[in-house]
This record gives structure tokens, sequence and C-alpha cells, in this order.
């Protein structure tokens, strides 16, 4: 390897591309870490603040990271941690107790969790942990224990910070803002939510004591931003192995992103939405086509990426029913055109079949009440539809009233794709009439 | 073992012989002496004149210690009264008090009261039993041997001070006995303080003859001077009183052993009655007398001789109908023997455990003890305290080799000396390891089949029953003193202005006084001082909206009246404050406020057994408590039983509990309680208003302190805004201090209305325009789609399919590709987390209904402004 580093030059394409596929992958699938904030820089730095004044001063504090998802909450306060753990003074005092919403569904759960993240059962001892009550005193006993200058402070990151107002009483929420208010151990208490409403869901005495300190990240990116953070995104570092590979990759990116066609693209995946996360599974995606045939990330593998993005899962069930079940399909439309969304049951379906049949004079669709009962079931498990009343099974399954699940749309589109459809088929989707 | 205290015990009282005299001034009779009798037993327990006794306390754990001075009856005789000294345990002196010790206090010390708050006169039927109380020189070391029965005085306490007791004013004390016609005036009043070797105190004496004697004469134990016992008294007693005084003092080298004594035999000799016993018996007793002799060869003779009554009777006590003898006394002089003869101790703790063996085997009458006993066991639990303490100091001076693990649990003990269960599962986990259930079992069978035969193991096992006697607590390790970490560097300190004034306006900053809360404070500590100064108790309602100071203000109160105390302006009380939001149920009050008044753990249920009998039992020498509920509302159950104890103690009459009561809703009472808590409440009500702009300016600036951080301006705009939305100091405070950062990032010295400015908008803009304006095209294209639907349905209300069709109406029009039904839900799914979208559950597809969570002018405004 060194010597390789040492000739510096080429190494074989197929090493390059595995580098390429290894530097990127970690970008886009395992939330590396930008080097440094971009766009964000006023909330990282305030962030930044109220943490060390934490860490230094033991002051304590209570912050709310609000943003849409994948607006980079996390990546702030993580970026945040980072920069504060370089330095020492920071990185002996803070403890930190990270929690999540999801994971930690009850208070119950949340103390067991921040007890052992705190370490302190090593006081607890061996012993398995009592109730919840006597969890709960225990850790307020612990916190009020300590004061400003002497304690280390904590950090408390409640990830999807709604759903721990959810529970009961909101009782975790107000002890540790409770902390945060008056002189016991110092505490830091960031939340990440994505609902904007999230003070709302405070009761009034918690929501007193809250600093209401909030950050908010609302990205106001524009195209050629956008277009700017593709190209870093895809981008290679200096530093990559083989200097001539990294230009000529470097190069191909830039043309990708003056390409117009390629620019008609990410044009409509920047309308849809401007976050990372749909960004790096459009990339993610261009990136898996690249290999050592085709060393470079062309238009044409964006677009069909951006295809399959955006490709309508409803849709493309319907490419793989038979035809039985798609003219049920299409007999439920014309039932919706006429009823204007009412619900409908299998023998309206089966009438409105029936006339389609009649108006055919041949008997090719000429099935029996049991087949077609299959092939509605059929449908019912595919989840195109789905019962109008909740699952009240005490009708028979005929006159069970059903709704579609599909728009008109889609269907029209998905007939036009279906392969061999008989044109029949195609003109009564057309028209109840034909 | 503590659930059986809740059944009662009923003990039968009576005189002792004719009334002595009538006095005619109080209109009482005078009586001799009490005898005390459990009903269903024969034998019966004397109280007289000069005793010391136990006194039923607030819980039964904790009997209060006191000597009997007079008894007497009412006119009519109906009611038994005591005038008693009282002795302060332990437990009783405020923690905070017991620092003024100095040392730290012996579990088995008593400090002689001197205060005046608690009234001396007590009903008869809430003594117990008698007790022993020793006097101590001051300099003396504890005795090493003791005994649970065996208090120590060596100081005296007037709520504020420790003195040394003078031994004289311990007699000068003992005055209306004297009126007793049997009671001569010999025994020169505790003459010589008995310096702290093995105790030479008295037996109660077994022979109802020497009995009789013992209460003429004041050598006996039973007068008023007894814990300063002399010596030379002594020698008026018969031989077997010396001997047997001198085996007890030995008591507990088996602790376990005295322990399983108690149990098995609860404080009742009469198990002792079964004749084939007997026999086994009487060798031990010879043993032991035998090497009591060897320790004291200088009256061998005089032991012998009177070794046998007092045995008998030992074992015989129901023939004595008026028999004195505290219950434990044959387990007494056993151990006593031992400690005389420290060689034969092995020897003699072998005989004991057989005795006991000897005990399991009498079963029948047992469980008839064991019912009426219950009240005892709760005495005995600080004796099975002080015996496990021994014990370890014992196992201490044994293997002085790890005697740093035997300090530490030595601390260990003195900091939970209250909470019993820890300490015994500390002892489990130290003695023993982990050999748990299965062996308790093992003891119960053993206990069913009465076999007397000795096994080794059941010794072992039987000695250990009566420490996990009871529920099954879980384990919590004795070192479990819950605290964070320290920091590795010491924190920083403010280093300018801003940063100071950043401190200073920390809204868990402390600050020297609650500005513009005068009027309420007044009101709540003239309440609270004059329930406490009256020795009565109420309730107080304060309500407010959060962040109005209630909290902060009582608890200001009570550190003023609390200061007063010290200062001896208003007798001493307790505070105590809970919080609705720090427990997880409503009936965890209850727990938390008993262990916080007297240290112990109990379950919910248990606790209000407790509390319930602490707060409606007439016990004298009770300080008031003052009980602080914060957040009340959350104590709220269906039946409101929480809260109805809460507010029902107050009124009991013994009670003299002042509950300050704290919710935020001013009509709480009327809106959740039910009529008899709300009643109860009474109407003793405060509110606290939200604070005006000018009291919140004057709260910022007298935390400031004349630091000049502020412009006038700036602080005056911020409580204008919060006192127009809130009133809520803390958001005051809040602001400011985010004020304080924006400006020292804008490198200003003085905060300005431009950084009071940001800091508002920060906290109070509301978001959603923001979020309209930053979301992308396709979302914002969505809400437009939905307002266009609502006004097409004219409905706050549309099925997404509906809106999708107007979307991609509105894609066409603005030149951009029609969306998908994926797309156009997945935009709709973005705007639904951040809730400027309210959606049905996303399963239900294209059909799921859509609402606006802002006002339709909120999003035009936002759209429009692009």
């Amino acid at each position: 390897m060194s010597k390789r580093k040492a000739k510096d030059a080429h190494l074989p394409i197929g090493e390059c591309i595995n580098q390429v596929h290894q530097i990127l992958r970690k970008r886009f699938c395992h939330q590396q870490l930008p080097d440094k904030p971009e766009g964000v820089e006023a909330q990282h730095k305030h962030l930044a603040e109220l943490l060390k004044r934490t860490a230094v001063h033991g002051e304590s504090n209570s912050v709310l990271i609000v943003g849409p998802r994948g607006s980079g909450k996390t990546m702030l306060l993580r970026s945040v941690l980072r920069e504060l753990s370089q330095e020492t003074e920071v990185q002996k005092n803070l403890l930190q107790v990270h929690l999540n919403g999801l994971l930690q569904t009850d208070d119950r759960i949340a103390l067991k969790e921040i007890t052992r993240q705190l370490q302190l059962e090593n006081v607890v001892g061996d012993r398995v942990f009592g109730s919840f009550a006597e969890n709960l005193t225990f850790l307020l006993d612990a916190l009020k224990k300590g004061d400003r200058s002497s304690s280390r402070p904590v950090l408390f990151v409640l990830d999807e910070f709604d759903l721990f107002a959810c529970h009961k009483n909101q009782t975790l929420l107000y002890n540790l803002f409770d902390v945060a208010q008056s002189a016991q151990a110092p505490v830091a208490v960031v939340g990440l939510t994505c609902r904007l409403d999230v003070l709302e869901l405070l009761e009034k005495r918690v929501k007193s004591r809250f600093s209401h300190r909030q950050i908010h990240l609302l990205s106001k990116l524009t195209f050629p931003q956008y277009l700017e953070r593709v190209r870093d995104q895809l981008s290679l570092p200096d530093d990559f192995l083989d200097g001539k590979f990294a230009q000529e990759w470097n190069a191909a990116v830039t043309t990708l992103c003056e390409d117009r066609s390629a620019e008609e693209v990410l044009q409509r995946h920047f309308n849809s939405s401007t976050d990372f996360r749909s960004l790096h599974t459009l990339l993610m995606l261009c990136l898996s086509r690249v290999s050592v045939a085709r060393p470079s990330i062309t238009p044409a593998d964006l677009l069909d990426a951006s295809r399959l993005c955006l490709a309508d899962a409803n849709a493309n069930m319907l490419h793989g029913l038979s035809i039985l079940e798609l003219c049920l399909i299409i007999a439920m439309k014309h039932l919706n055109d006429v009823y204007e969304g009412e619900p409908f049951n299998l023998q309206m379906v089966h009438n409105e079949f029936k006339k389609f049949l009649q108006r055919k004079s041949n008997s090719m669709y000429n099935f029996e009440q049991p087949v077609i009962m299959k092939a509605f079931e059929h449908l019912q498990q595919l989840e195109l539809i789905r019962p109008a009343d909740g699952a009240s099974a005490k009708t028979q399954r005929e006159f069970q009233l059903m709704r579609l699940m599909l728009d008109h749309g889609q269907i029209m589109e998905a007939l036009q794709k279906y392969p061999q459809c008989p044109t029949d088929v195609k003109q009564w989707a057309m028209s109840a009439f034909a | 073992m503590k659930y059986f205290t809740r059944l009662r015990v009923r003990r039968i009282y009576e005189w002792r012989g004719a009334a002595l005299g009538f006095n005619r001034k109080l209109q009482t009779y005078e009586y001799g002496s009490l005898s005390i009798r459990v009903e269903g037993l024969p034998h019966s327990t004397v109280i007289s004149a000069g005793q010391h006794i136990l006194i039923e306390g607030d819980d039964d754990d904790n009997p209060y210690v006191a000597r009997v001075v007079r008894l007497f009856a009412d006119e009519s005789g109906a009611q038994k009264k005591a005038v008693v000294q009282w002795y302060v345990r332990v437990s009783e002196v405020p923690p905070g008090k017991l620092k003024l010790l100095g040392r730290n206090p012996h579990p088995q010390e008593v400090f002689f009261y001197e205060g005046r708050s608690c009234e001396d006169e007590v009903n008869a039927e809430s003594v117990l039993r008698p007790v022993q109380v020793r006097h101590l020189d001051a300099a003396a070391p504890f005795p090493v041997s003791e005994d649970g029965d065996i208090f120590y005085v060596k100081l005296s306490w007037d709520s504020r001070t420790f003195r040394p007791v003078d031994p004289s004013l311990l007699d000068a004390s003992r005055p209306p006995c004297r009126s007793l016609p049997l009671s001569p005036p010999s025994s020169p009043p505790a003459a010589a303080p008995a310096p702290g070797g093995p105790a030479r105190r008295a037996l109660p004496t077994p022979d109802p003859a020497v009995m009789r004697g013992a209460m003429a004469t004041p050598a006996s134990s039973r007068k008023p001077g007894a814990e300063a016992e002399s010596l030379h008294s002594l020698t008026k007693l018969s031989a077997s009183k010396c001997l047997s005084a001198k085996r007890r003092s030995a008591t507990c080298r088996t602790p376990g052993v005295r322990k399983k004594l108690q149990l098995s035999s609860p404080d009742d000799p009469a198990a002792l009655r079964d004749d084939v016993l007997q026999q086994l018996l009487e060798a031990e007793l010879e043993k032991g007398r035998r090497s009591a002799a060897a320790a004291s060869p200088s009256e061998p003779l005089r032991i012998t001789h009177s070794l046998t009554p007092l045995r008998r009777t030992s074992r015989t006590p129901g023939r004595h109908d008026d028999f004195p003898l505290t219950p434990c006394s044959v387990r007494r002089r056993e151990s006593q023997s031992e400690t005389d003869s420290p060689p034969a101790g092995d020897d003699l703790s072998r005989t004991s455990t057989k005795r006991k063996e000897v005990q399991t085997g009498t079963e029948p009458v047992l469980e008839v003890l064991d019912e009426e006993e219950e009240k005892n066991c709760a005495l005995r639990i600080p004796r099975r305290q002080s015996a496990l303490k021994v014990s370890s100091r014992i196992r201490k001076q044994l293997n002085l080799l790890d005697d740093r693990l035997s300090s530490d649990e030595d601390e260990e003990e003195e900091e939970f000396v209250p909470s019993r269960k820890e300490l015994q599962s500390d002892e489990e986990e130290d003695d023993e390891g982990d050999e748990e259930e299965d062996e308790e079992l093992k003891v119960k069978k053993s206990r069913r089949s009465s076999s007397s035969a000795a096994s080794r193991t059941k010794q072992k096992t039987s000695a250990r029953t009566p420490r996990k006697a009871g529920p099954k607590t879980p384990r919590t390790h004795h070192h479990a003193t819950p605290s964070i970490p320290n920091r590795a560097q010491p924190a920083r300190r403010p280093g300018n202005i801003l940063e100071e004034a950043r401190a200073r306006l920390h809204v868990s900053a402390v600050p020297e006084s609650l500005p513009c809360r005068e009027q309420e404070f007044q009101d709540i500590y003239s309440f609270v001082e004059s329930k406490v100064l009256d020795g009565t108790g109420g309730c107080m309602y304060v309500s407010g909206v959060p962040g109005t100071g209630k909290t902060a203000t009582v608890q200001e109160v009570m550190r003023c009246l609390q200061h007063a105390a010290e200062q001896d302006e208003i007798p001493p009380f307790v505070f105590i404050q809970i919080n609705g939001m720090k427990m997880t149920d409503p009936h965890q009050a209850y727990a938390q406020i008993l262990q916080k008044l007297t240290g112990q753990k109990a379950t919910a249920d248990h606790a209000a057994a407790l509390l319930e009998k602490r707060f409606s039992h007439p016990a004298p020498r009770k300080e008031t408590t003052v009980l602080l509920v914060d957040e009340l509302d959350l104590l709220w159950t269906r039946k409101q039983n929480v809260m109805y104890n809460l507010f029902d103690w107050p009124t009991r009459r013994h009670a003299r509990l002042v509950v300050l009561a704290i919710a935020n809703t001013m009509d709480l009472p009327e809106r959740i309680l039910i009529n008899r808590v709300a009643s109860r409440l009474g109407l003793t009500r405060m509110s606290f208003q939200p604070y005006s702009f000018k009291q919140l300016q004057q709260i910022v600036t007298s935390r400031l302190n004349k630091l000049k951080a502020f412009e006038d301006d700036a602080l005056q705009i911020v409580s204008r805004k919060v006192a127009a939305l809130s009133g809520d100091a803390r958001r005051c405070l809040d602001i400011c201090r985010r004020a304080t950062e924006i400006c020292e990032r804008s490198a200003a010295q003085l905060v300005g209305m431009s950084h009071v400015m940001q800091a508002l908008d920060e906290m109070f803009s509301s978001p959603y325009i923001a979020a309209i304006r930053s979301a992308s095209t396709q979302e914002q294209l969505f809400l437009r789609a939905v307002i266009a639907e609502f006004r097409r349905l004219g409905l706050e209300e549309a099925t997404f399919q509906q809106v999708l069709v107007q979307h991609q109406a509105l894609c066409r029009v603005e030149g951009l590709q029609p969306v998908g039904v994926s797309e156009g839900l997945a935009a709709c799914r973005r705007l639904g987390a951040c809730r400027l979208l309210l959606l049905e559950p996303s399963r239900l597809g294209v059909l799921q209904r859509v609402r606006l969570n802002v006002s339709q002018d909120d999003v035009l405004f936002a759209l429009k402004a692009d």
C-alpha cells in the first residue's frame, strides 16, 4: 500500500472504483458528518455556545431543535458535540444521555435508560432495578444532590421529543426541566423534533419550566445551492489515493451537474423536497450503477434513478394483475364515477362487469361467480380495495361495502403500460359505454 | 413483619390497689401502680411511678421513652392518666440539630428532655411496657454489650442545645411519687452515676414478694433515679438479683439468637412452661450459673441459693398476675451471664440457641402469642436494629483483620438507622451472602415440626429468620447514595458583566428576597406561624398560573420560619414537601411523606396506615408538621382518597399538621374535588396573580442588583411583552438571559433594544410562516391545492384524492410536470409530520382526509410574500 502511495499515480481502475464506492457510500448511507455545517452556521453557533456554557460554567439550559424531517437536526447536534468533544474541559466533564422517543416509549423505560447511561447503576450494585417510583426518586435525589459548581453537567438528548410529551403526566419532562430551572446538578436538555406545534403539546407547568429556546432548522435552499450540494456530495476528496482518477471523476461530476437533462431531473427533485435524505437516496441509486465498465455517472443514470425514486408503487402493482382483476378495477372506476366515490360491493361490481360483457358478443370473459369472488378477494389482499366500514365482517362477503384505493390517473396510466391489454378493455376503461 | 403491626392487641389497664389519695385541688385520684395485661393472657406487667416506660408513639417502631412521675385518674375514674418526664430518642431530634452533638449518636441513646413544648400528661393507656434507662457520664463510652431495652442518658435536650445531664436534676424531677405511702425515702438519689461498666441495674424482680419489696424500696430500678443507680443500692438486693443483673448486662453476643428468641416467644416466658423443656432449660441455666459463678467467685454460695426462685418464676410467670417482669428477662439473664464470663461465651451462646429451639417446640402457645404480640413486635424492631449493630461491632472486635470493612459497615448503619429494611438486607448480604428463601421456607417447616432436636442448620436459619420476616423488599444496596459524579475540573466563574448577569438571571439562582410578593408572603407566614404557635393544624390552598412564584414564596416562608424556630421565637416544627409531579402514582405521596418524616421506607399502603396512625393518635410530644404539597391536582384519583386524607389529617385533634397545597387552577376545589374533600380543604385560599409589567421589571432589577447590564427601555419592553402574554416570571428571566447572549455575540456592552427584540422574536414568533416559506415548491403547491379544494367544497376538510386533482391542476398552471400519486402523498406526509397539516393515518392512502393546522390566511400570507 505504501509503495503505491509513494508512486502515487495509477491504481488499477477497479481499485479506484472500489474506493469511490466506499467513500460515497459512507456519505450517503452512514450519515457521515460533513466537515463543517453548511447553511446552519448560526444555529450551530447558538447550540455550541449553549452546550459549552453548560459544560464549562455549569449553567442549566433547555433547548428544542425543530425542523422538518431530513433537515439535519441530528447532524447539527452531532457536529456540535464533535466540536465540543475536542475541548478537553468539555470532554472530561460532560455526561451524555441519549434517549429516543421511539425507543423509550414510557417514562419507566426512559428512567432505566437514563440510570444506565449515567452509570448510576454501578452505585445501585448488582440489584435489578426497583419499582418505577423508586427509580424516579433515586434519579431525582441524584440530581438534587449535585450543585452547579461541583457536579458534572449532564446532557440529555431527547430524540423525537414530541413522543415524550405523550407520556403520562409528562413526568419525565417536568422533572428534567425542573432540574434545569433549579439549583441542582447542571443539566442541558436538548429536544429534537419535527413538529412545529411541539410547545402546544406541553402541559402548562411543563411549558413554563421550559426555557422556550427553539432552534429552527428551516432550509432556505435555492436551486443553484442545491446543485452545488449535489456536486459536493458526489465529488471525491483531494486526498484520494489516485489523484488522476479523482480529477477525472470530479470533472465528470461537474459536467453532469451542468447537463441539461440532469438538471431537469434534479430540478424536479428539488421541487419535491430539499432535504438531504431524498437526495442521498437518489445519488445512491446512481452510484450503484457505477462500475469498471462505466466509470462515471451519466445523465441517463440519473434519469433512471429518478424514475425509480418517483415510481408509483400502486400503479406498478396493477401491471401484475390478471385481465379479470383489471376488468373489475375498471368496473369499480366506473362505479366511482357514477356514484361519486360512494362505496360499492362485489355484486355491484359484478353487475357492471356483466353489462360490459353483454355489450360484447363474444363470451371470452364469461367467468363463474366464484372465480370473480376469488379475484375480488385477491384485490382486497393487495389492498387495492379496502372495506369501507372497518372490519365488520358480519355482512355476507358479496355485499360488503368496499372502497377503491386507486386514483383514476393511476388506473389509466397502468392500462397504457399493461402488456397486451385487449383493446375492448382499454376502450371500456375510457368510456363506460364503449 | 410490619404488616402484623396493624392488628391490634388489646391491652387491659387496671389500677393496682385502691387510690392512694385524692387530690382535692386537681380533683384526681392518685395511684401507686398500674397493671397492664394483654387480653387473653394471665400474665401482667406493673407500672409504678418512677419507672421508665415506653409510650406508644407515632409509629410502632419508635415508641417514646419516658419515666412515670405520677399516676392518677380523674374524678370519674374513667380516665387513667400519667405524668411523665420525657426522654428524647435520637430519631426524634431533628437531623439538623444532631450535628450539635458533635459525634454520632448512639442508637440507644436518649436525651433528658427539658423542652417546654411537650405536654407531660399522657393517657396511661398508651403505656406499652417498662424499659431500662441508665445514666452515663458524658465522657463515658457506651457499654459495648447492650440490649435493645436499655437506653442511655448522657445529655439533656431542650430542643435547641444538648447539655450534660446533672444526675441530681434527674432526681429532682421525681417528686410526686414520694407521696406514695409505700415509698420510703431511702436510696440516696442516684448518688453515684454508674460508670459505663456492665449494667448494675436490677432486674424487675420475678418473685412477687421481692417485687413488692422492690416497689417499696427505691433501691429497685423502679425508682425515678434508676438510670443512675448506684452500686451500693444494689447490695440491698438479694443475691439473685445481683446475679441476674450481672448476667443481664452481658446481653447480646449472639444477636441472632436473641432475636430468634423474641420472635418465637414473643416477650412472654410463658412459652417456657412446657415441662419437658424445663429440664433442658434448667441444664442450660445451670451452665450459665456456673460460668457466672466463675466470673464472680466471691459469692458463689448466694448465687446458687438465689437462682432457684428466679428461674422458676421466669418460667411460670403466668401464676403471678402482677408480675412486672419485662418479657424478655429470660433472655437477658442468659446473655448477661455471657458477658460476665467472656471465655464461656461460646458455650453460652450455644445454650441460648438451644433454648430457642426449645421454644420453637412449643408451637401452640406460640400461635396464641403471635396474635397478641403484634404490637410488641413493633417494639422489638429497634432492639433488632441495635442488635444488628452490636453484632457488627462484635464482629469487628473479633476479626480485627478486616476492620476497614466493618467500619464501613458501621458508618452505613449510622446513616440508615431509620430504614430498617435496608439494614437488614445489608446484614444479610454481609453475613451469609445469598442463601435465601429456600432457607426461610425450611425454617417455617422446621417450626411446624415440633422437633426439639437440635440441628445445626436449623439453629442458623432460625437465628436469621426474624430479620427477614415480613415482605421481601427489593434489595437496596447499602451504598445506594444517589449522586452525580463530581466534575473533573471546577466550573468556571462568570468572567464579565454579561456572564455575571446571566448567572443571576438564571431561574435557578436563589434571590435574596422575593420582590412583589410581600403581601402573599406575609399572609402565608402569619398563617403558618399561628398554626405552629397554637399547635393546631390547618390547610391552605395556593393557586396561580405557572411562574408566579407560588412555590418560591412558600419555600421562602418556610426558610424564615425555620430560622425563627432556630432563634427560638416559635416552637420547632418539621417542614416537608412533596410534589405531585415527582411521583409516579398519587399513592406514592404517602410513602414519600413517611420517608421524609421518619426516614422509613414503606409501601404506599403501609405508609398510609402509619401516617393515619401518626396523625390520629394523641402523641403528646409531637412537633407541628408543615407539609407542602406542590402540584396538588396530580394527586387526583378516582376516589380522591389521597387528597381526602391529606386534608383530613389536619382536622384531627392531635395531628398538628399544616398543609399548604399548591396548584395552578384557582377553582380546583370546585372543579375536580368532591364535596367532602373540598369541604376539608376549607376556605383559606390564596391566589397568586400573574405579575404585572412593573413587577416583572422589579424582579429583574432586583436580581441584577445594580449590575448595569440592561438598558432600561430594553427591560421595560421585555416585562411588558411577558406581562401581556402570561405574566410568567420564568419567561421574563429566560428572555433576558437570551438577550445577554445575543448581546455578547454582537460584542456590545449593554443589552439594548435590538438584542431584546431579537430574543423576543426567537421565543414568541410562530414558526409556521417561516416553515411554509422554507417548504419545497411541491409542498407549497399542495398547501395551495388544499386551500383551493376547501374553497370549492366549502368545508375545512378534504380527502387527499380531491386535493390531488387540484394539485395536479396547479402544477399545470405553474408549468411543472404534474405530480404522481406517490409524489403527492410524500409531500402531504411531510407537511403532516411538521403539523402544518393534520392527517389521518397514512394506511388510508388516497382516501385519508386532510385538514389545515394553520389558518388559511397565514398560508396565503406566507405564500404571497414569495
